[in-house]
C-alpha cells in the first residue's frame, strides 16, 4: 500500500516536473462523433483505428466529440500532443479540420465525407455507399411481395439521396412495380425516431425496410413485424437474426493502416479518396439463407460486377420523377454528378424536403 | 436508532464553505474511480485538472468553456433565488441563438459596426421573450414552470431543426443541416491572435456585476430575495409577487439568450444542430455550486469548465473514456447536496434502551 503510495508520489513529482514528451514515435489521433460501442458508425471508424493498432501503429481516441465548438479544441489538442495523423469522423468536423491544419503544416489530417480541402495537409475521403445499396435494391424488389420498399433516411444531403436512388433503380430493374417509401428523420443516430419511422413504413404496407440512419432499432422493429430488413454501416445480423437480409458495412481498416503507414515512411499525399466495392470500403455482411441460393448467387455476381466496374449503379437511361431524363441511354453517371445528386429518380415517392 | 435534527445554528461560513468541500470529495472520488478503472489515480488527475489549463491556449479554452455556463448560471440565480423553478436555459438559449442567428443571416454579405449589437440585443430579447412564456403562464394560469420551461426546450431545439434543415439553411450548402457562416461583421472580435477567447467575456462579467448590484443594491434584489425565504411573508409584505416572476424569468432569459448568442458568434459562426452541448442543464450545477452568488458563480463555471476540458485530456493522455467528465459534473452536484444536508440537519445515533425492546 505504502509503496504504491510512494510510487505515484513520485510519479506525480515527475509528472508535474516534465510535460508530456509524446513526439517520440509516431501516433495516430482519431476523433469520433458517436460512442465507440452504438454499433454503427463511430463502431466501424473504432474497427479501423483497431487495425492500425494491430499494425504497430500507436493510436488515440476522443469519442463523443460534438460538431459544434468542442470540435476545434480536441482535434488541436490531438495535434499539440504530438499526433502525426489525425482522422476527423464526422461531416460537421469539416471546418474546424481545415482551420487546425492551417496551424500544423506537419501534421496530416483526414476528414471523412467532407469536401474542403484549404491546406495540403487535408485530405478528404468517403465510401461509395451506394454500390451498396444496388445491391440492397435488388434484394429488396425481389424479396418484397407488396412491391413497397420502406426507406428511413437522414438528411437530404447528395449522399443520402443517391443511397435512395440507386436502391429504387436496382429495385426497379428486378420488379417494376416497386415503390419506395421515405420517411426523413432528419437524424442520424435517435434509436427512438428510427423505430417510430420503421413502424410508420410497415403500417404503410413497406415490407423490406432500410435504412440511412445508424442506430439498429430500425433493424429491430422490422424483426418484431416480422418485415424483412438491412443491416446499416456494420453487420447488425445479431440485432435482427431472422429479418436481417444483409448489412452494407463500411469497412475503414485497409484505407486507415494505409494511410497511417504511408504518413509514418513519408509517403502520405493530399487526395481525395471515394473507394467502394472494389476496394473493400464498402463490404456486404452474410447473406440470409431466407433469400434462398438463386437469388444470393445473383446478388454475388452483381456485387462481382459492380466491384469490375462491369455494372455501375447509375447506368442510363434514367429518369427524374417528372420524367426528364438525367442519364442518357448507354451513358453511366460521372462522379461529378453523383457527388451533387439532388434529385430523386422516378418511382421514388414524395418530394425532397426543402 | 437514527434520529434526523435540523440544526438551529447553521454557521454561514460553513455555508460557503461547502462547494469547496464537495469539490475536493469530488476530486478524492474521482481518484478512487481512476484506481478501481486501473489507472495511476495521480497521473490522471493531473491529466484531468491541470494539463488542461497548462498553457494559455487552454486557460483561453477555460474562459471559452465558462463563459456561456457563468451567463446562463448568472440569470438561473434570479429564478432560484425567488423559488422560481426554470429547467429550460437551455430552451431560451436556443431561441435566443436563432433570434441573434436569424439577424446575422439577414446581414449575412453586408459589413457594419452595429451589425453584431443587433445580433447580440436580437438574442438577448429573443432569450426573454422565450423565458416569458412559462412565467406568464405560471402567473396568469398556475402551471407548473418546471414543466412548461423544461418541454419548451424540446420546442425550441426543434424549431432549430426545422430551421437550419429547411428555410435558413445553407443554399450553397448540398443541404447540410447548417446555415451560412456569418460576416466577420456580425462575429464577436477576439481578444487574441490564435486564441479562440473572444468580447463575449465580457457580457458575462458585465452580467456578473449588474446581477450583484440588483441583488443586493437594490428594492428588486430585495424582493426576490425575501420571496426566496418566505412566499407568505413576501406577502404580507405586499411585494407584487407576478411581476416579479415574470421580471426575473426575463433575466434568467435574457442571460441564456446572450450565452447562446455568444455561441454562435464566437467559436461556431453560424447556425446548426449542435450550438449547445446542453450548457442550460449543466448551468444548474454552475448556480447551485456557485451558491446563486455573482462571485461564486464565477468560481463555480470555471470548475464544471474544467471538468468538460478535463475529460477530453484525460481521454486523450490516457484513454480514460470521456463519460467521466459527466461522472465528476454529478459527483459535485451529490457531494454538495449531501454536505448541504449535513450542515443544515443532524443525525443523531441513539442506542436502543431495554424498555423500548420489550414494547
Amino acid at each position: 500500500m505504502y509503496k504504491n503510495f510512494f510510487k505515484y508520489l513520485i510519479s506525480a513529482i515527475f509528472l508535474l516536473g516534465f510535460s508530456v514528451n509524446s513526439n517520440a514515435d509516431f501516433k495516430v489521433g482519431f476523433v469520433y462523433v458517436g460512442p465507440t460501442g452504438d454499433h454503427g458508425w463511430t463502431f466501424q471508424h473504432h474497427e479501423g483505428r483497431n487495425a492500425v493498432e494491430a499494425a504497430g501503429i500507436k493510436t488515440t481516441f476522443v469519442e463523443s466529440v460534438p460538431e459544434g465548438a468542442d470540435a476545434e479544441r480536441v482535434i488541436r489538442q490531438l495535434a499539440q500532443s504530438g499526433h502525426d495523423l489525425i482522422f476527423t469522423t464526422s461531416f460537421g468536423y469539416m471546418d474546424p479540420t481545415n482551420k487546425v491544419a492551417k496551424d500544423f503544416p506537419n501534421v496530416k489530417f483526414e476528414h471523412a465525407t467532407g469536401y474542403k480541402r484549404e491546406h495540403s495537409n487535408v485530405s478528404t475521403y468517403s465510401a461509395r455507399f451506394y454500390e451498396g445499396r444496388t445491391l440492397l435494391g435488388h434484394i429488396a424488389g425481389k424479396m418484397t411481395k407488396t412491391n413497397t420498399i420502406g426507406y428511413i433516411a437522414s438528411f437530404p444531403i447528395p449522399e443520402v439521396i443517391r443511397g435512395i436512388n440507386a436502391m429504387t433503380l436496382a429495385a426497379q430493374k428486378v420488379n417494376p412495380n416497386i415503390k419506395t417509401k421515405i420517411v426523413w428523420v432528419f437524424t442520424w443516430y435517435d434509436p427512438g425516431k428510427e423505430a417510430e419511422a420503421a413502424q410508420a413504413l410497415i403500417d404503410q404496407g413497406a415490407d423490406v425496410i432500410m435504412q440511412h440512419t445508424d442506430s439498429t432499432a430500425p433493424v429491430q422493429t422490422a424483426e418484431k413485424a416480422g418485415v424483412w430488413s438491412f443491416g446499416q454501416a456494420s453487420d447488425m445480423q445479431r440485432f435482427a437474426p431472422k429479418s436481417i437480409l444483409t448489412s452494407i458495412i463500411d469497412d475503414w481498416a485497409p484505407y486507415y493502416v494505409e494511410r497511417a503507414i504511408a504518413a509514418r515512411d513519408g509517403t502520405w499525399n493530399q487526395q481525395d479518396t471515394w473507394h467502394g466495392l472494389k476496394e473493400g470500403m464498402v463490404a456486404m455482411g452474410p447473406y440470409n439463407s431466407a433469400m434462398g441460393a438463386d437469388l444470393v448467387k445473383e446478388v454475388e455476381q452483381l456485387q462481382k460486377d459492380l466491384a469490375s466496374g462491369k455494372v455501375h449503379s447509375f447506368t442510363g437511361p434514367i429518369y427524374d420523377q417528372k420524367g426528364n431524363i438525367l442519364v442518357a441511354e448507354g451513358k453511366v453517371a460521372d462522379d461529378g454528378m453523383l457527388a451533387g445528386m439532388s434529385v430523386y429518380v422516378k418511382g421514388v415517392e414524395g418530394d425532397i424536403p426543402k | 436508532m437514527i434520529k434526523i435534527e435540523k440544526r438551529n445554528d447553521v454557521p454561514m461560513v460553513l455555508y460557503f464553505f461547502t462547494p469547496f468541500i464537495a469539490i475536493i470529495l469530488t476530486i478524492l472520488g474521482g481518484g478512487i474511480i481512476f484506481y478501481i478503472l486501473g489507472f495511476n489515480p495521480i497521473e490522471a488527475l493531473k491529466f484531468y485538472f491541470i494539463t488542461p489549463i497548462s498553457n494559455l491556449y487552454g486557460l483561453s479554452e477555460l474562459l471559452l468553456k465558462a463563459t456561456p455556463l457563468c451567463l446562463i448560471a448568472i440569470g438561473l440565480s434570479f429564478c432560484f433565488k425567488s423559488n422560481n423553478w426554470n429547467i429550460g436555459a437551455e430552451g431560451q438559449l436556443t431561441f435566443g441563438a436563432i433570434v441573434g442567428g436569424g439577424v446575422a443571416l439577414l446581414f449575412y454579405n453586408q459589413e457594419g459596426f452595429y451589425i453584431l449589437p443587433l445580433v447580440i440585443l436580437a438574442g438577448a430579447v429573443g432569450g426573454m421573450i422565450f423565458a416569458l412564456i412559462p412565467a406568464i403562464l405560471k402567473t396568469y394560469f398556475n402551471t407548473n414552470e418546471i414543466l412548461v420551461s423544461l418541454m419548451l426546450v424540446y420546442v425550441s431545439k426543434l424549431l432549430l431543426d426545422y430551421l437550419v434543415v429547411g428555410p435558413w439553411s445553407n443554399p450553397e450548402g448540398f443541404n447540410f443541416p447548417e446555415t451560412r457562416q456569418f460576416s466577420d461583421s456580425s462575429r464577436m472580435p477576439l481578444l487574441f491572435d490564435g486564441l479562440r477567447i473572444h468580447a463575449g467575456i465580457f457580457l458575462a462579467l458585465a452580467a456578473v456585476m449588474l446581477s450583484w448590484f440588483i441583488l443586493y443594491k437594490t428594492y428588486l434584489g430585495f424582493q426576490i430575495k425575501v420571496s426566496g425565504l418566505s412566499l407568505k411573508t413576501a406577502k404580507y409584505a405586499g411585494f407584487k409577487g407576478k411581476t416579479m416572476i415574470l421580471v426575473v424569468f426575463m433575466i434568467s432569459g435574457a442571460c441564456a439568450g446572450l450565452a447562446g448568442v455568444g455561441e454562435i458568434t464566437g467559436p461556431i459562426g453560424q447556425l446548426h444542430r449542435m450550438i449547445s452541448p446542453d450548457y442550460g442543464f449543466t448551468a444548474i450545477i454552475v448556480a447551485f455550486l456557485g451558491r446563486l452568488n455573482p462571485f461564486g458563480i464565477i468560481f463555480a463555471s470555471l470548475v464544471v469548465a474544467l471538468t468538460y476540458l478535463g475529460a477530453e485530456t484525460a481521454q486523450i493522455f490516457l484513454q480514460i473514456p470521456k463519460y467521466t467528465g459527466q461522472v465528476f459534473q454529478g459527483m459535485i452536484l451529490f457531494f454538495l447536496l449531501a454536505s448541504d444536508y449535513l450542515l443544515f440537519f443532524k443525525v443523531k445515533i441513539l442506542s436502543l434502551k431495554k424498555n423500548e425492546l420489550r414494547h
